[in-house]
């Protein structure tokens, strides 16, 4: 039923998302006339822009739950990431650029939450583009504030006895949380450890997946 | 929008430990637009033209109302652009007649991009 607009579910049982169609914005046309006066200038290509583009897309969650696996298997590694996470996963293949990346290592009594409280720092060029919500007024505010609130609103309840750090990012330090390696899993191989390994446990706002359900 | 009456010695944007409502789940794709833009401040401020912390600054002085009114990356394209002017790289005469170019091609952005 490829023409059927009635459902407003689609096959998968999600509800259908709007085409990104709209009018043009004053803003989108900002960016093209910028992007046009750079090229004319010589500033940048259209060929770098668009390599720009894939390899900032290149860039997931993926990349760092493999760092998180070979954390979990490989203990000169380990060493290695909480010594110098930028040096580390440099070494690992990944184009990480200039930024500075500090791991944070989970434990049985300790767990890391990283947040942007006066902007957006993300470990961006590990992770991917942050998720809108860590950009938002509330994550922002409430997080040093009030972390285990924000933590069980994300379904991450921790028992009191646990310390919760928070780490407010900057431009110039960027935090990645090691979260810490799911019971049950002894034996498991780097790739299916990785497997378990969730955006939101390398922020501090999730927990890898239980061996059980993976 | 928070409305002090009082100044606690920090900017809007040091919002880190006011009051705020629930985090949201809301996630959008980022739009090719947005990926554009995201890419010129990668390459521009990599080439020397300005800093982050320019960029952060016309983010900064833009307000909160701009936080509250304009989406994330139509500030950065605002920042990014500022911060182009002030360093020379255009002006605003050029960027005032390529806006006008670029509007002319057609009402949406697919038409008004020229690849």
């Amino acid at each position: 039923m490829p023409h059927d607009h009635h459902d407003h579910m689609s096959p998968s049982g999600h509800p259908y998302r709007p085409d990104d169609d709209h009018p043009l914005t004053y803003w989108q046309q900002m960016e093209i006339a910028v992007r046009e006066l750079l090229i004319e200038k010589g500033v940048t290509t259209a060929q770098e822009i668009s390599a720009q583009i894939d390899a900032m897309d290149a860039r997931n969650p993926a990349q760092g739950a493999a760092v998180v696996a070979r954390a979990w298997t490989d203990p000169a590694f380990r060493a290695d990431l909480l010594q110098d996470a930028s040096a580390a996963t440099r070494e690992m293949g990944f184009d990480i650029g200039p930024m500075r990346l500090i791991a944070l290592e989970n434990t049985a009594d300790e767990h890391n939450v990283v947040v942007c409280t006066l902007c957006s720092c993300y470990p961006r060029n590990l992770l991917g583009l942050p998720p809108d919500w860590y950009k938002s007024r509330a994550y922002r505010s409430r997080t040093v504030k009030e972390p285990r609130k924000v933590l069980a609103e994300f379904g991450v309840t921790l028992p009191d006895t646990t310390t919760v750090r928070v780490h407010d990012s900057t431009a110039d330090m960027r935090y990645v949380v090691i979260p810490a390696r799911p019971a049950g899993t002894e034996g498991w191989s780097a790739d299916a450890l990785a497997a378990l390994v969730t955006r939101d446990s390398m922020i501090g706002t999730g927990l890898p997946k239980s061996p059980d359900t993976a | 929008m928070r409305k002090d009456t009082t100044f606690d010695g920090r900017r809007w944007h040091d919002m880190g430990g006011t009051a705020a409502g629930p985090v949201p789940t809301e996630q959008h794709d980022f739009a090719l637009w947005e990926k554009r833009v995201d890419a010129l401040m990668i390459i521009a401020s990599g080439k020397g033209h300005f800093t982050v912390d320019g960029l952060r600054r016309v983010l900064e002085d833009m307000g909160e109302e701009a936080f509250e009114t304009m989406t994330y990356y139509e500030r950065w394209i605002a920042s990014v652009n500022q911060n182009l002017i002030e360093a020379g790289v255009y002006t605003t005469a050029e960027l005032a007649q390529r806006m006008s170019k670029v509007a002319a091609r057609g009402p949406t952005y697919g038409e008004a991009t020229c690849d």
